[in-house]
């Protein structure tokens, strides 16, 4: 359960921070980071969650297989955007600059590379807080403190459900997959395209039909606790707001206003060193 | 529309963990590169089918986030709204069909796929891509193309499991009226 979610406990400021906290701090970041376009912010945003990174005690080895997948991602995403539009920058800075005096459709252009340096600076600025958020966060502690910032309690009572079950459901997965090699179904690379698809329905059927029975189960044994008949109720993982709670709430807060305030200064999202 | 009580309470956070665990350990290559057949959405479609819009939406929006979350590649808000999307879609389309009522006909199948048709089309070929213009200043053809690709994709998956596990259900729920009184 916990490596699943890969939260790793180790005492340090962000993780005396409530989940609550930590989830409206990762909104407001990834809010102003996906906003903005202004280059200086990204670049001091960029800055500023590698400080925080630190500050949260964890260590790059924790993070190294995620963030793996996450260059891979961004190489393709990158090589995409450039193989569809090669001249995106140029549509959004309005000049031309071509370097090395290349010419024709992917001839490389200033803007080209200054966009896709910005691209780059927005992932940067925010995968260190996602990181961090995920390493530090225990989910249990996350779901009861959904409620604590104004989400319904049957909602966060969902989140927590779904928590509490994955690892049922995940077990259950195995065991039909099992019970199904066991009779011969063959379920690995081996197998061909449509014997994969005919196999994974052989699992899904009895699971789902399981998980309907589980819904039931459980509901009836919610109702007969009285469960959503009061107007609130109290979390066993649940913390109450600190000072450094409020003070990272804020300061996340001048983020998105210092976005919205470049906004304004540089007459839209973008700032543009070309004019 | 169906009343959001308890039993859709526990309906959204089971219909949640089981969008995890597919999407996040059950991938079958489709042979083109850094693309999946994602068989959640044929649960999540049946889900929402079943117990209507918030639920849907709900499991849509917290199972695509902890699949996002547990592989700490950064939330992909987009994509994860465009889950929830989906499934408040066909949870709405769907609601006519009479699920407990232990009949699901020729006429439940087309309503079922015409409802994940337009929910999978709205969602990856206009939602998913719209959001990443704004957010990320994306190339529109670009994301278009990645969208409208995904879209058919799970259109195909969810039109067969989806459909499957509807008349799974309903076959496993007595029909109404089939107890007849003794003469």
């Amino acid at each position: 359960m916990t490596n699943l979610f890969n939260y790793i406990d180790r005492p340090s400021p962000v993780h005396r921070l409530t989940g609550a906290t930590k989830f409206v701090c990762l909104m407001l970041w990834s809010f102003a980071a996906m906003s903005t376009y202004d280059t200086r912010m990204l670049a001091a945003l960029v800055i500023g969650s590698m400080i925080i990174f630190k500050v949260g005690r964890i260590k790059i080895k924790d993070v190294s297989f995620m963030l793996g997948f996450t260059a891979v991602f961004l190489v393709i995403n990158s090589i995409m955007i450039f193989v569809f539009s090669p001249r995106h920058g140029t549509e959004i800075y309005g000049t031309c600059t071509f370097l090395w005096g290349m010419s024709g459709r992917y001839a490389l252009t200033a803007e080209q590379l200054f966009y896709h340096l910005n691209y780059l600076l927005k992932y940067l600025s925010t995968i260190p807080i996602v990181l961090l958020f995920v390493c530090t966060t225990n989910p249990s502690e996350f779901a009861s403190s959904l409620n604590k910032i104004g989400i319904k309690y049957s909602v966060s009572y969902a989140v927590a459900l779904a928590l509490r079950y994955i690892p049922d459901i995940q077990k259950q997965y195995h065991e039909i997959s099992q019970a199904g090699q066991a009779r011969g179904i063959e379920m690995t690379k081996k197998a061909s395209f449509t014997g994969r698809i005919k196999a994974a329905a052989g699992i899904l059927i009895p699971l789902i039909m399981s998980s309907m029975e589980r819904i039931d189960i459980i509901s009836n044994a919610m109702e007969l606790r009285g469960f959503g008949k009061g107007k609130k109720r109290t979390w066993y993982m649940g913390r109450p707001f600190k000072v450094q709670d409020i003070l990272a709430m804020a300061g996340c807060g001048l983020l998105v206003a210092l976005a919205a305030y470049l906004a304004y200064v540089n007459g839209g999202r973008y700032y543009n060193p070309f004019i | 529309m169906k009343k959001f009580g308890v039993r859709s309470i526990v309906a959204t956070g089971i219909g949640a963990a089981l969008f995890f665990v597919l999407g996040r350990f059950v991938a079958i290559p489709s042979g083109v590169p850094n693309t999946n057949i994602a068989l959640q959405y044929g649960v999540l479609a049946f889900i929402s089918a079943v117990f209507g819009p918030i639920c849907g939406l709900l499991a849509g929006l917290i199972g695509h986030f902890f699949i996002d979350f547990s592989f700490g590649w950064g939330v992909w808000w987009s994509w994860v709204i465009s889950s929830a999307f989906f499934g408040c879609i066909v949870g709405f389309l769907a609601s006519k069909i009479d699920f407990e009522g232990g009949e699901f006909g020729v006429s439940g199948i087309i309503r079922f796929n015409i409802a994940q048709v337009i929910g999978h089309l709205v969602a990856w070929g206009a939602l998913a891509p719209v959001l990443d213009i704004i957010i990320y200043a994306e190339p529109a053809d670009k994301v278009f193309v990645q969208g409208l690709v995904s879209a058919g994709v799970n259109i195909i998956t969810t039109a067969v499991l989806g459909t499957l596990l509807c008349i799974a259900y309903t076959a496993a729920i007595p029909k109404k009226g089939s107890l007849k009184e003794e003469e």
